[in-house]
């Protein structure tokens, strides 16, 4: 390890993208409501934790392949599971904050039709002949 | 210097790690638990990612991915179960 301007580069990230977390952890204990908490602690984790281990390249330049893999890992998978964590957090009807003024995602389920995932075949078809 | 400075940074993620058990044991609904889970798992790659440099083996890297994979499983797991049912 060197103690070059480059180690120190990568240190001085490595601080800031841990200073992300904290305030992401933060922001987790005081929102008023599950979605915002979900919004605080996906955005900021992340980006907190793809900084930090951007630094980390500076300071070990031929782990880069390790590095760049963690950091491509954590950008594709943090957002896809968030979403569907709040998806389904709508759906077994979480309440929303007394502060919200405006619920698009319940106008599009009274709408969508009622899933028959839990019927077999059987049923669907004595159904339809009914 | 550089030892000195991922130190700060891991006791930094270490407090923000224990905050966060604090919406784990208080949260009222279950999806406030998982979103806790997820930032705990996220956050300890970051602090993997710096043991590993601090005592420079490249190995717990590969560790810190295997808490990515679970993490991200888990999450989705859960939250198929909540919305339809095992």
């Amino acid at each position: 390890m060197d103690t070059n301007l480059l180690g120190i580069i990568g240190g001085l990230s490595a601080i800031g993208g841990s200073v992300f977390l904290l305030l992401g952890s933060i922001g987790l204990i005081r929102m008023p409501d599950v979605y915002n908490r979900i919004q605080a602690g996906t955005k900021a984790s992340t980006l907190g934790t793809i900084l930090s281990l951007a630094g980390l390249i500076f300071i070990f330049p031929s782990w880069f392949g390790k590095f760049i893999v963690l950091i491509l890992f954590v950008l594709i998978t943090n957002p896809v599971s968030s979403h569907v964590l709040a998806r389904a957090a709508h759906f077994i009807k979480v309440p929303l904050s007394s502060l919200t003024k405006l619920d698009k995602l319940n106008e599009y389920h009274e709408t969508d039709a009622p899933t028959k995932a839990h019927l077999s075949e059987n049923e669907i078809n004595k159904e339809r002949e009914e | 210097m550089v030892n000195l400075l991922l130190t700060i940074a891991g006791s930094i993620t270490l407090l923000s790690i224990a905050i966060s058990m604090v919406r784990f044991i208080k949260g009222p609904s279950s999806a406030d638990r998982i979103i806790a889970f997820d930032v705990i798992s996220v956050s300890s790659i970051a602090l993997i990612a710096f043991i590993a440099v601090i005592s420079e083996r490249i190995i717990y890297l590969d560790v810190a991915l295997v808490y990515g994979i679970l993490g991200f499983l888990g999450v989705i797991v859960v939250a198929r179960y909540l919305e339809k049912g095992l």
